[in-house]
């Protein structure tokens, strides 16, 4: 203890490259995470020999692995490809639509007022359960897990476009048209890059949503897709599969969040922080 | 007369149906090249007197020209200043003054001398470059005024541009501002409820009084120019900012 709080003090004069111990100070939770993560899979790996869990049930991290493993050698790459494939876009279209949607819906109150109630009913319908009509109308292609991803991406994007065109504070307006701003120089000058940190909070969840979208679709039917892969491997039983195709899909999600963060930073350069701005799904 | 309001009515119809007068029989010339200050409490209508002469609000009664033309809308020739900044934060100094320009689609090559002018002016040319939350509140300000003047208009118009900002820096931006006023030779019209800044920058003060929103009195201030900031101290200063108080203490007095 004494040792640590005794090197805290050398870190204010800082300035030198940083050793590995120096930035472990720093950031005390990377080696807590890593104690973390190795004492749940060891504790795992150790109940499911200890009690000799069946393999259909629990299967063990290293089993996992392996599954994961193989998987990559295998067909895990192809089927990646194409829930990728559907998530992109569906997210595409479903955050498009609810953009340029968003857009008027802020500009012409009498629009708001015509169509936002059947916006609402449909938002609360669980997609999940609309689901299984997409996949008759659309096929059991990827144009059906695109369209539920769609619908899904969608909601995000229509609520945070709204609030955030109508973010612009009124004296930011007020003196724009002072200085003769048409209407569609307000809003392109003011009120749309207002609105930026808004549409990426909208971006961010929907970009999470859409994996699930697209899973969702592929349970309801599917012949391809990691989705599909899970109910397979479900069928087998094949539980360590299961269980690696979910950590791929987690991957995929993390990843296209962290994207689409990396790209708000570069967008909106002007906020830090503002991923806790409201307006979930 | 750069600006002639007569008769100036404005009604605001509440959602009961009630009327109320913003500004009752308002009538009153601003000369070319003139600083005129309006002072009164809030609720007496300067604001929304401010805002008829911007074009962005609609008078419900009497004439409003400029230049022998009725106001009826927004115009190029005039520039304003609120109390905030209102900068973009997404633009650079250089780019939130050259706001206006790009507005009134001019001849951005030109008009970015003019804004490197200004703002050289208000003592930021070392910070064109800058984005406004790197600013402090009074460097955001006078990059609000050198965005007001950059498409060189007629009149000025400021509602309390400097109440945000503490004593101190708004004794500063007050000397400054007449430095720019008479170096740039517009005319302003500056709102305030201060009434030593009203005195101190006014060559005459419309004094308003509320419910109606009406001119008590208009005071012309006799002091010499240039004004150095001392001048608040002086006999002369203090005959002025009394002979305004008076308005409000009756006022009050009627209240009470």
């Amino acid at each position: 203890m004494s040792r640590a709080s005794s090197e805290e003090h050398e870190l204010i004069e800082s300035g030198k490259p940083r050793t590995l111990a120096q930035t472990l100070r720093e950031k005390p939770e990377i080696p807590l995470a890593v104690v973390l993560f190795v004492g749940l899979v060891g504790g795992w790996e150790l109940a499911v020999r200890l009690f000799e869990i069946p393999k259909i049930v629990l299967p063990a991290p290293s089993a996992v692995a392996l599954a994961l493993w193989n998987g990559m050698q295998g067909d895990f790459l192809k089927h990646f490809g194409i829930t990728f494939y559907e998530t992109i876009a569906g997210f595409v279209l479903g955050s498009a639509t609810g953009l340029v949607l968003g857009a008027l819906i802020s500009q012409f109150r009498l629009l708001e007022r015509t169509l936002y109630p059947y916006i609402v009913a449909f938002q609360t319908l669980p997609k999940v359960a609309i689901a299984p009509i997409i996949v008759i109308w659309f096929g059991y292609g990827v144009t059906s897990k695109i369209v539920i991803t769609a619908t899904i991406a969608f909601f995000p994007l229509l609520a945070n476009t709204i609030v955030g065109l109508r973010s612009a504070p009124q004296e930011q307006i007020e003196l724009m048209v002072a200085f003769t701003a048409t209407r569609w120089q307000v809003f392109r000058l003011a009120r749309l890059p207002q609105a930026l940190p808004y549409i990426f909070v909208g971006l961010d969840v929907a970009i999470v949503l859409s994996v699930i979208g697209a899973i969702v679709g592929e349970f309801v039917g599917a012949q391809a897709g990691l989705g599909y892969l899970i109910l397979q491997k479900n069928f087998n039983m094949d539980m360590a599969g299961v269980f690696a195709i979910l950590i791929v899909l987690s991957g995929m999600g993390i990843g296209l969040h962290l994207l689409v963060n990396a790209i708000q930073r570069r967008v909106v350069f002007w906020m830090d922080g503002s991923s806790d701005r409201v307006m979930g799904a | 007369m750069l600006i002639e309001v007569a008769g100036l009515n404005k009604v605001y119809r509440t959602r009961e149906g009630e009327d109320i007068h913003a500004l009752s029989d308002v009538s009153f010339g601003v000369g070319e090249g003139e600083f005129v200050t309006v002072v009164g409490p809030s609720g007496c209508g300067k604001s929304t007197l401010l805002k008829i002469l911007a074009g962005t609000l609609r008078r419900t009664s009497g004439g409003v020209h400029m230049r022998g033309r009725p106001i009826d809308g927004p115009s190029r020739d005039v520039g304003v200043v609120f109390q905030a900044p209102v900068l973009l934060p997404w633009r650079t100094v250089l780019e939130n003054v050259m706001l206006p320009i790009e507005i009134q689609k001019r001849d951005r090559e030109k008009f970015a001398l003019q804004a490197q002018h200004f703002l050289k002016l208000v003592g930021l040319e070392a910070f064109s470059g800058k984005y406004p939350n790197e600013l402090s509140g009074g460097m955001q300000q006078r990059v609000g005024i050198s965005r007001a003047l950059v498409h060189d208009p007629a009149l000025l118009l400021m509602d309390e541009p400097f109440g945000a900002l503490d004593a101190m820096t708004r004794e500063s931006m007050n000397l400054e501002l007449l430095r720019i006023w008479n170096e740039s030779k517009k005319t302003v019209l500056l709102v305030t409820h201060s009434i030593p800044e009203a005195v101190y920058l006014a060559d005459r003060v419309i004094v308003m009084s509320p419910r109606p929103g009406r001119i008590s009195e208009i005071i012309k201030v006799d002091l010499p120019r240039p004004r150095p900031l001392e001048i608040i101290n002086s006999e002369a200063f203090g005959r002025h900012v009394v002979a305004i108080r008076k308005h409000f203490q009756s006022l009050s007095a009627l209240d009470a």
